[in-house]
């Protein structure tokens, strides 16, 4: 065969012998054989990869029962390539495990140096490390656990040299890149933050028009849409989108640079990465994330209101003087102050992810998928406690 | 000859040619130097022979004939690329073991014997279980070797093996490269522009040289060295031509 890369082919047959050489790839076909005679195992002719699986398959069975001593002959063989070499040592490797004294003899000079190449005339290695034994599931419960905890606390330590950043090196915060990632995470989401605020207040009014007609009070679906949306809905469904988007996006950015050394030219450049990089990310999701969440509860309480319209009979203009009635400013500054923290709490993460990235390719994806995970984590937690503030603030 | 080019012009497009009309031999069991200062269009050479990048015009042949009942697509050559090309996610055994899980129907721990023998070869076995971040950047190119081993080639291209090495542990790959190529009769075709590896392990070489996109000489790095050619001249002295 002729590999060929641009125009025409033909066979190739004739090929210079090479000396010593236990590989010759243009042979047509091999012949061998293995056969056990007392305490030997007479290995005759050419023995290739190709033929590998019937020759792995001959040797166990001529090894069977090896005794004390069982030697591989190699005196008639012609031809002996690297891996039969390697399967060779690999079978005298287990039998001196077994027990049973054996040796690869009487190869021909030009095989002897492959023997040699391959150990296969010194004694065994011995065997390496075993790879490392799954710990059992409470192990890794307590592992994950203990994993989770130190992912906290290096956010929370994170936070801190921020704040630091914030307040000691605000000359050197990249401020001129904040518009730009303004932009990228804002305007960007708007479409699809508009579109999933939208349908979740479509769905909440939707639920809830079977109950409110048996009870005769339909109009208090805009009650319903106006404080779900507005305390929680909207927050929670912004949150999510901003982490899926600029959270993870985040963390491979900035992995990315960790891997190719940019972070470290950084450094070395005498910028600080939090300011540089950290910092412009964080305000930029403190100032998008409640805007986005504003535009949502606009589009959320939209939402309830075409179910209003179309499937309960109500009027815009109920439906808005009930709305009116019922909200609270501080029903939309509450939402609008959760969300400004789960867009710091998610640039922390992904930023703090991507910084810890280390190693290849590989590492910039899970740094991407733990920041999507940890954003969901933090945005639950950051919801559960905020609601309980609010609570006890009687807000 | 194991290797043919004919009338080669490569490029990254007729507007962009490195190299015209090249025309070059190389003969089984050598090791084959692409020399060249960088951008030469050395490793862009080494792609189009390696089959991937297509020639802009004429055409490169690998005269190897393998054993008839060869399964089609089966390698028959071995690579080793520029950063080693290791997967991340694999241990150092599973990348050598990659090609023989694809092509040979042994079960799994001859595959495991043949990965760990080549791992010794290349004196990586305690590096078996280890994933390629865990290894230094030699460590990698060793491993890589390995791998390009795995299916017994006869004819192995290795793209700048020394780059981002120190000069010691660039001299030991260059040795084992020599062992190994000479202990298995292999045809090596050795993308380099280190001094030390072509005096070193290289048996006949072709420089490359982007002002005139041509071979402007070949030879054993001995006549090499007293080539007439200024560019050569400037190459092997190491000076930089416009000083």
């Amino acid at each position: 065969m002729r590999f060929l890369v641009g125009a025409s082919f033909s066979r190739t047959r004739e090929y210079a012998a090479l000396p010593g050489l236990a590989l010759a790839p243009s042979k047509p076909m091999s012949t061998w054989q293995i056969v056990r005679a007392d305490e030997r195992i007479e290995l005759t002719g050419e023995l290739r990869l190709l033929d590998a699986p019937r020759i792995w398959r001959r040797l166990g069975e001529a090894a069977a029962r090896p005794g004390e001593q069982l030697d591989l002959d190699l005196h008639d063989a012609q031809l002996i390539d690297g891996a039969i070499m390697a399967l060779l040592v690999d079978l005298r490797a287990s039998l001196i495990a077994q027990g049973t004294r054996s040796a690869i003899l009487g190869a021909p000079e030009r095989i002897q140096s492959l023997v040699h190449l391959y150990r296969g005339d010194q004694p065994p290695a011995a065997a390496g490390p075993p790879p490392a034994q799954t710990p059992p599931a409470l192990a890794r419960f307590g592992d994950a656990v203990a994993r989770a905890l130190r992912h906290a606390r290096a956010i929370v330590v994170f936070a801190g040299q921020l704040a630091g950043a914030l307040v000691a090196d605000v000359r050197h915060i990249n401020w001129r890149e904040v518009p730009t990632l303004i932009a990228r995470a804002g305007t960007d989401g708007i479409p699809v933050v508009l579109l999933l605020d939208f349908l979740v207040g479509f769905v909440m009014a939707y639920q809830s028009t079977r109950q409110l007609q048996i009870y005769g009070v339909s109009l208090y679906v805009a009650d319903i849409v106006g404080l779900s949306v507005t305390r929680e809905l909207s927050p929670l469904v912004t949150a999510i989108i901003v982490a899926g988007r600029s959270g993870a996006a985040y963390a491979a950015e900035l992995g990315t640079m960790c891997v190719s050394e940019e972070v470290d030219a950084l450094r070395t450049m005498g910028f600080s990465p939090i300011a540089y990089l950290v910092a412009p990310r964080t305000i930029a999701l403190a100032v998008v994330t409640p805007v986005l969440t504003l535009l949502g509860d606009v589009v959320g309480v939209g939402g309830g209101l075409v179910v209003g319209m179309t499937s309960l009979g109500i009027t815009p203009h109920a439906y808005i003087n009930e709305l009116r009635t019922l909200l609270e400013l501080s029903d939309v500054w509450t939402g609008l102050v959760k969300s400004a923290t789960f867009g710091v709490a998610i640039a922390l993460i992904g930023c703090r992810q991507g910084l810890a990235t280390r190693g290849a390719a590989r590492a910039v994806g899970r740094s991407t998928t733990a920041t999507v995970v940890s954003c969901l984590f933090a945005i639950v937690i950051l919801d559960t406690v905020w609601t309980v503030i609010f609570r006890g603030l009687e807000l | 000859m194991i290797v043919s080019a004919c009338d080669l012009t490569i490029g990254w497009s007729r507007d962009a040619i490195l190299l015209e009309h090249a025309s070059f031999v190389i003969e089984r069991g050598e090791v084959f130097g692409l020399l060249g200062r960088s951008a030469a269009g050395k490793s862009t050479l080494m792609r189009v022979m390696i089959g991937l990048e297509q020639p802009i015009a004429g055409h490169v042949a690998i005269h190897i004939d393998p054993p008839a009942d060869v399964p089609a697509g089966r390698p028959l050559f071995g690579v080793m690329f520029q950063q080693g090309a290791l997967f991340g996610s694999m241990t150092i055994g599973e990348n050598v073991a990659l090609p023989l899980t694809r092509w040979s129907k042994l079960p799994p721990p001859a595959i495991r014997a043949i990965a760990r023998a080549k791992l010794r070869l290349v004196g990586l076995e305690a590096a078996e279980n280890e994933l390629p971040s865990a290894l230094s950047g030699g460590m990698r190119k060793r491993a890589a070797l390995a791998r390009a081993l795995a299916l017994e080639p006869s004819l192995v291209f290795l793209d700048e093996p020394s780059s981002g090495l120190d000069p010691i542990t660039s001299a030991e790959l260059d040795r084992l490269i020599h062992t190994l190529a000479r202990a298995l009769g292999l045809t090596v075709v050795l993308v380099t522009h280190e001094l030390g590896s072509i005096d070193s392990i290289v048996d006949h070489c072709i420089v490359l040289d982007s002002e005139s996109r041509s071979i402007i000489a070949e030879g054993t790095p001995r006549q090499l060295h007293s080539d007439r050619n200024p560019h050569v001249q400037h190459f092997f002295a190491r000076v930089p031509e416009n000083v």
